[in-house]
C-alpha cells in the first residue's frame, strides 16, 4: 500500500525545508528536553546532534515501511504509536551494538547519547509527521535527514551561544533553563524569517 | 522519596515543589506546541493527567513482575497502551481537537514527565501512592500548560476559549501565536517561578 496523495515536493526541497523552514525544534518544539539538558557544552551537543541525525534518518525510512507496507495493508493503523516506538528502540539498540563493534571511537563519542535518543520526542515526531503528511519513501527519508540536521544545527547554535554567555551575570532565577529558553526564542524568531522560503506541508 | 507521602503532600509536590515544567523543565515540547488555544490546552492537560496517573498505577502493580533490565521497554509499553486509548478516544469523540493536536497526543509517550515518574517513583512504591504521584505530576503539568495558554490565547487571538475577552479594538500579537512567543512566555514563567523559590545567594553568578 502507498500513501494516497503524495505531496508534490522534490525530496531536496523537503530536506532543506526541514532544516530551515520547519525546524523540528524551533517550530515544532520537539526534542526540547535533551536540547536544554545537553547544550551546556559544545562537544556533547555536537555528538548528540550527530546521533539524532543518524537515528532519525534510519527510523524515518523504517517507519514508512512499517506503516505503509505492514500496518496499513493489515488494517492495524491504530498500532502505529506502539509500532513506531518499537522500531525506534530497536534501531537505537542495533545501532549501539553495531557501532561498538565497527567503530569503537565513534561509539565512545556517541555511545552515551544513544540510549537518550529512544525517548527523544523529535524522533517519534518525525515518524508521525511523515505519516500525517503522506510523504513517499524518498520524501520520508529526506524529511528524517533534514529534521535531524535541523535539530543538530539548533543544539549546536544554542551550545555556542551559551558558551559565550558563560561569564555574563544573569538575574536571579534566570540562569540555566530560563536563559536557554530566551535564546531559543530569539533563534526561533530568526528562523521564522525563513519560513516563507520553502513550504513542505 | 522513601517515606510514603500523604495525599495532600503528593499532590502539592507535583503541583508546585517539583513542578515538572517550571522546576525541572521536562516535557515542555507539548507545553509549547498546544498552548496557543485554551481548548486544545485543556484537552491535552486532561489527557496527560489521565495517562500519568494510570500508567503510574499500572507500573506500580507490575513492579515485582518486571525484570530490572527491560524495565524501560515495559514503561514505554505501559504508557503507549494508555496513550493509544486516548488517541482513539479523541479521534472518535473530539475529531476537531484531535486534528489540531496532530502528533502531539501520540508524543505523550515520549513525554519525559511520565517516564521520569515511572522510573523514579512508581517502580519502587505501592499502587495508591504511585497513583497519587502520577496524578500530582500530571496536575502540575496541566497547571503549567493552562498558565501558558492564559497568556498566549488572549494576547495572540484576543479570545479565551473562543470568546472575545480583550475588547473590540484589540490588535493581535502575532508573535504570541508563533513559536517564538511560546518560548518567551515559558522563559518568563520559568524565571518567575525560580525567582520566587530560590533564596537570594550572595556572590553567586
Amino acid at each position: 500500500m502507498m500513501p494516497t496523495d503524495i505531496p508534490p515536493y522534490a525530496p531536496w526541497v523537503i530536506l532543506l525545508g526541514a532544516v530551515i523552514a520547519e525546524n523540528m525544534l524551533l517550530t515544532n518544539f520537539l526534542g526540547m528536553c535533551s536540547y536544554l539538558a545537553i547544550s551546556r557544552e559544545m562537544r556533547a551537543a555536537a555528538g548528540l546532534g550527530a546521533a539524532v541525525t543518524v537515528v532519525m534518518t534510519v527510523t524515518s525510512g523504517l517507519c514508512y515501511v512499517v506503516y505503509w507496507r505492514v500496518l496499513a495493508p493489515l488494517g492495524l493503523e491504530y498500532l502505529q504509536l506502539i509500532a513506531f516506538m518499537l522500531v525506534i528502540a530497536a534501531t537505537v539498540q542495533i545501532l549501539e551494538m553495531a557501532l561498538e563493534r565497527l567503530s569503537p571511537r565513534l561509539y565512545f563519542a556517541l555511545g552515551v547519547f544513544l540510549p537518550l535518543i529512544t525517548v527523544n520526542c523529535a524522533i517519534l515526531g518525525a515518524c508521525l509527521f511523515l505519516q500525517i503528511r503522506n510523504y513517499s519513501l524518498i520524501q520520508s527519508v529526506c524529511y528524517g535527514a533534514g529534521s535531524g540536521l535541523g535539530w543538530w544545527l539548533a543544539i549546536v547554535l544554542l551550545a555556542g551561544i551559551r558558551g559565550r554567555l558563560q561569564p555574563a551575570r544573569l538575574p536571579r532565577g534566570m540562569d540555566g533553563p530560563g536563559i536557554a529558553l530566551v535564546i531559543t526564542g530569539i533563534m526561533a524568531l530568526a528562523f521564522t524569517g525563513l519560513a516563507g522560503m520553502l513550504s513542505i506541508r | 522519596m522513601a517515606q510514603l507521602p500523604s495525599t495532600r503532600q503528593a499532590l502539592a509536590t507535583g503541583l508546585w515543589y517539583d513542578n515538572a515544567i517550571f522546576r525541572q523543565v521536562l516535557g515542555i515540547c507539548s507545553a509549547l506546541a498546544v498552548t496557543n488555544l485554551m481548548r486544545n490546552t485543556l484537552v491535552m492537560a486532561a489527557g496527560v493527567i489521565y495517562a500519568a496517573s494510570m500508567s503510574s498505577l499500572t507500573m506500580s502493580l507490575l513492579r515485582d513482575a518486571t525484570p530490572r533490565r527491560i524495565r524501560i521497554m515495559v514503561e514505554i509499553l505501559i504508557i503507549a497502551f494508555y496513550v493509544v486509548i486516548l488517541h482513539l478516544f479523541l479521534k472518535a469523540f473530539l475529531p476537531e481537537v484531535s486534528r489540531d493536536l496532530g502528533p502531539y497526543v501520540g508524543l505523550i509517550i515520549t513525554n519525559c514527565i511520565l517516564q521520569g515518574r515511572l522510573e523514579a517513583f512508581a517502580i519502587n512504591n505501592k499502587p495508591w501512592p504511585s497513583f497519587l504521584d502520577g496524578l500530582g505530576s500530571g496536575a502540575g503539568y496541566a497547571a503549567a500548560l493552562i498558565a501558558i495558554a492564559l497568556v498566549r490565547e488572549p494576547l495572540g487571538f484576543g479570545t479565551l476559549l473562543g470568546y472575545p475577552v480583550m475588547g473590540a479594538g484589540w490588535t493581535r500579537w502575532t508573535l504570541m501565536v508563533m513559536p517564538a512567543g511560546a518560548f518567551f512566555v515559558l522563559a518568563l514563567l520559568v524565571w518567575g517561578c525560580r525567582y520566587l523559590s530560590e533564596p537570594p545567594q550572595e556572590g553567586k553568578r
